[in-house]
């Protein structure tokens, strides 16, 4: 029996990630926590850190995967003005990208190690 | 449409009104401190900075802002922030103060400074001014002014380091440079391009080699880390030479496991490499070097297989690794602190130099590019040597000891020979330090309880800073509070581009710029040369126009441009266009006008005319004995993104990601000593010891401890015997003073020897009041060594 999910539907905008490139350097974490008046150790984005372990070719993996949390509104007091989310704004290895879901949608096909929200 | 910048929000004049906010483009470099100039938008309202964002229309950064600048408001009205002058009020440690004006601290200054003239005059040879030393912290905007204040206002030559041995951060590979094309380098990463990686010219590096640094967490020299991310993106290889697993090593190519202490060697190994397999670049070695057979002798020692052996890195790994690098084309190296940190640490930096010039990477789009300080303006640490007289020149400390300062090599006295001066007082004894922008004994001196030892006998100490700091409670009779970036008017032209610096707040409280400090004190002591300055601005026209030197527009001026790029560091190959030397000739500003593999002033100097290598000071193989008894190698100085040195620990936005100094050590120390995660752990040799939180991180090197460095309490006491808890987790607890390469240059803070075991109820204590009472851990014994 297929299951009924409550419909709702997403923004029309959301934020892409190329994570294979994020450092881990906070810069999004703080950046958000500065635009919503957070305080230390509440999130309005979070890196998760995986590794570095280490595979059987020699090689290592070491995985950063930046979380939008609940109290991500994809900065709309900031996009209001035409301004783009902080995090979007000041990500240091400019890995991040706010738009509409659709265009976010086409941009995902370009290349793997990526990740898509929405809210 | 993706990530578009509003051109109607981000504007490029210099100052406009947003809503409620004045919004100011500026650059920022101290304080809170950073190497990076990072252009930002500074919001503020009712001369109040409510915050910071990144300026899309500044191509160093485009938009980008590391986490430091975003919580600057933090900082700015951060409650522990100096906010008047303090004269001391109690004895030295207690932590007790009075608050003064600015006039009665000038008055202070100068009454202090007629008494210590009349002292040093009664002694042979005493000239007076040369009895005040100036403690210089690491690169940032109080560069050339504590060189004024010294050599300008006071008439002093002494200006040294803040006890950083082997002056090993940036001045081996600095001198390295000068010594082997003239000039210094960096990593062309487009970043001295106005148009960046647009720019026509430039070029893609095919590989780039991280060497003994992590630029995304330190961004060291002036140069955005992240930048290297950019180059990945676009497909640049990557070779990562560290001991430790970082996150660029995680995603290299290349991944060389090096034994701390040894990147003379390794370079010499590859070296070894590229020239017997001809990889170099013939024409360029042929047309533009000098001493090319020297060095080919010299490295047959260097066989893959002893280079192996010495470095721990397999012996394939080192061939396979010159190979690529020689290969690529371009190819270009980040190279950073590590290599200054050892004995050998300018040998490192010659014989990496052989690297990038043999390769032809040498002033190539992509390579290592040939940089001054933009515009050619203001001489930063060498500010002001004009005003020092050829007698005065002669006073200066440990001059005879030292080939390289008698030979005008460096603008600094070696910290080295500055220590024993202070404990014997011979051949005058120091009556002044003034540390500007230096909290030394939390951070950068090397034997820090020797120094502190050594310190509490100067007569008089004035400290210039932004917090109330241990160096200062332990030591100031004055503390000065300094502005930080936001209220000053100022400007940076290390490297690219010459950059303004805006005041753009109000001042906090009586807060003072350094270049005000600058400019009133040389009012009252130097008028015949601050005389023909009306305001500050005028003053800061002449250091950017740098007497004919510099730019030919005023200060107020380069506030409205915002940033300025300079051609000459747009330019590539400099050399072949006669843009380098004074004559107008092609070639490099060297005796032989060619890059030297071998070094003829060297050999006149008596010092090693090709790249040697030097084992480090203390190892498993030139002390095996003491080996045994502190079988872990020990590296100093692990860098947190969010804490520029010692500065940041009273942030809670910063101190969220990192409580407490967390040491990473392998996991065979971890299971040798019965360490888990998050133990605090005894790091100790025969100098001393000092507790960190053990991190068991995967990858590093087995039998390393790999310490980090300037942590202090803010929120503990003050006042001795705790001291902010300074020396409680002091790396430089264990390092030395005195232990440098045999040009006096590099010191062994990266290579290193130690022991460790849990900390337990037993032998828990406070390492602070073991300094602070009783002067140390005892065997005081004082460390001379220079090179073999």
């Amino acid at each position: 029996m297929a299951m009924t999910l409550p419909s709702s539907s997403a923004n029309e905008y959301g934020i892409l990630i190329d994570y294979e490139f994020c450092t881990n350097c906070h810069t999004c974490e703080v950046a958000c926590q500065k635009e919503l008046g957070l305080a230390p150790h509440e999130w309005g984005i979070k890196v998760l850190e995986y590794g570095p372990v280490e595979l059987p070719n020699n090689k290592w993996e070491w995985v950063n995967l930046p979380l939008l949390t609940s109290r991500c509104n994809l900065c709309a007091s900031r996009t209001a003005v035409g301004k783009l989310p902080t995090c979007v704004h000041h990500c240091q290895a400019g890995i991040m990208y706010y738009g509409k879901l659709d265009e976010l949608a086409e941009k995902l096909k370009e290349k793997p190690t990526q990740v898509l929200f929405s809210r | 449409m993706i990530n578009e910048y509003d051109k109607s929000i981000y504007k490029d004049q210099w100052r406009w009104q947003e809503g409620e906010f004045e919004v100011t483009r500026s650059s920022v470099w101290t304080g809170p401190g950073c190497h990076n100039g990072c252009g930002v938008l500074y919001y503020t309202k009712d001369g109040k900075l409510d915050h910071v964002e990144g300026d899309p229309n500044f191509p160093y950064n485009q938009g980008r802002l590391c986490m430091r600048c975003l919580d600057m408001a933090e900082a700015v009205y951060h409650k522990d922030r100096l906010k008047y002058p303090l004269l001391r009020d109690g004895e030295k440690g207690e932590n007790k103060w009075k608050r003064i004006t600015w006039d009665e601290a000038f008055d202070w200054i100068e009454e202090k400074y007629a008494e210590i003239c009349e002292t040093i005059k009664q002694y042979p040879g005493g000239i007076g001014p040369e009895g005040i030393v100036g403690l210089a912290g690491t690169g940032r905007n109080t560069m050339w002014h504590i060189a004024m204040v010294i050599r300008a206002v006071f008439g002093s030559p002494n200006l040294a380091t803040a006890f950083l041995s082997g002056e090993s951060c940036y001045q081996p590979r600095m001198l390295a440079n000068m010594l082997k094309g003239g000039d210094c380098w960096i990593l062309d990463a487009a970043q001295t391009l106005h148009d960046r990686y647009d720019n026509p010219q430039w070029q893609k590096p095919e590989l780039m080699v991280v060497w003994g640094n992590e630029p995304l967490s330190s961004n060291g020299d002036g140069f955005m880390g992240h930048w290297l991310v950019d180059l990945m993106r676009m497909g640049t290889k990557l070779i990562v030479i560290d001991p430790a697993l970082t996150w660029l090593g995680a995603q290299a190519d290349m991944w060389l496991k090096i034994r701390p202490g040894t990147d003379c060697a390794l370079a010499l190994g590859m070296l070894h490499v590229v020239i017997n397999e001809e990889l170099y670049d013939k024409e360029f070695v042929e047309n533009w070097t000098y001493g090319f057979d020297e060095l080919k002798e010299h490295v047959q020692e260097w066989t893959p297989e002893k280079t192996s052996e010495v470095t721990w890195v397999p012996a394939e790994q080192i061939i396979e690794a010159a190979r690529m690098y020689a290969a690529a084309k371009p190819a270009a190296v980040q190279w950073g602190l590590a290599i200054d940190q050892q004995v050998s640490g300018m040998e490192a930096g010659m014989a990496i130099n052989d690297l990038v010039a043999m390769t032809g990477n040498l002033d190539v789009p992509g390579g290592n590019i040939i940089v001054r300080y933009a515009y050619n303006s203001s001489k930063k640490y060498g500010c002001g040597m004009e005003f020092i007289s050829s007698e005065m020149e002669d006073r200066r400390v440990g001059l005879s000891e030292s080939p390289l300062c008698s030979s005008g090599f460096t603008v600094f006295v070696p910290c080295d020979r500055l220590i024993e001066q202070l404990e014997s007082g011979e051949p005058y004894p120091i009556q002044m330090l003034w540390c500007e922008g230096s909290n030394a004994i939390a951070n950068m001196a090397g034997d820090a309880p020797r120094v502190y030892r050594a310190w509490k006998n100067v007569p008089y100490t004035v400290v210039v800073d932004l917090f109330m700091t241990p160096t200062a409670v332990a030591f100031a009779d004055l503390v000065l509070p300094a502005a930080m970036s936001v209220e000053r008017n100022s400007f940076r032209s290390w490297w690219q581009p010459l950059r303004a610096i805006t005041a753009s707040a109000d001042r906090y409280y009586e807060a003072k710029a350094d270049e005000e400090i600058v400019f009133e004190l040389g009012k009252r002591f130097r008028p015949d040369f601050f005389g023909q300055f009306d305001q500050l601005e005028d003053f800061l026209t002449w250091m950017i126009q740098d007497e004919g030197n510099g730019v030919d527009y005023t200060y107020p001026e380069l506030t409205e441009k915002v940033y300025d790029y300079w051609d000459f560091n747009e330019t590539y190959k400099k050399y072949e266009k006669g843009m380098l030397r004074q004559d107008g000739q092609p070639g490099f500003v060297t005796a032989t006008g060619l890059y030297e593999f071998y070094s003829p002033v060297f050999e006149v100097l008596d010092l090693h005319p090709l790249a040697s290598y030097c084992e480090p000071y203390e190892s498993p193989y030139r002390t095996p004995e003491l080996y045994k008894e502190y079988p872990y190698l020990l590296t100093t100085g692990h860098r947190q993104a969010g804490f520029f040195h010692s500065e940041h620990r009273q942030m809670p936005y910063m101190r969220q990601f990192w409580e407490d100094p967390v040491c990473d050590i392998s996991q065979s120390i971890a299971d040798a000593e019965g360490v888990r995660e998050g133990d605090w752990i005894w790091i100790e040799n025969e100098r001393g010891k000092f507790k960190q939180k053990a991190h068991i991180a995967p990858g590093l090197l087995e039998g390393l401890v790999r310490a980090r460095h300037g942590w202090w309490f803010p929120e503990q006491e003050g006042a001795e015997p705790n001291l902010f808890g300074v020396f409680d987790s002091n790396s430089n607890n264990v390092t030395t003073l005195g232990v440098t390469g045999r040009s006096g240059f590099g010191a062994p803070y990266k290579s290193l020897l130690c022991k460790v075991y849990k900390v337990t109820e037993e032998n828990d204590c406070s390492p602070s009041e073991i300094v602070t009472k009783g002067g140390g851990f005892g065997g005081n014994d004082i460390t001379k060594f220079f090179g073999e």
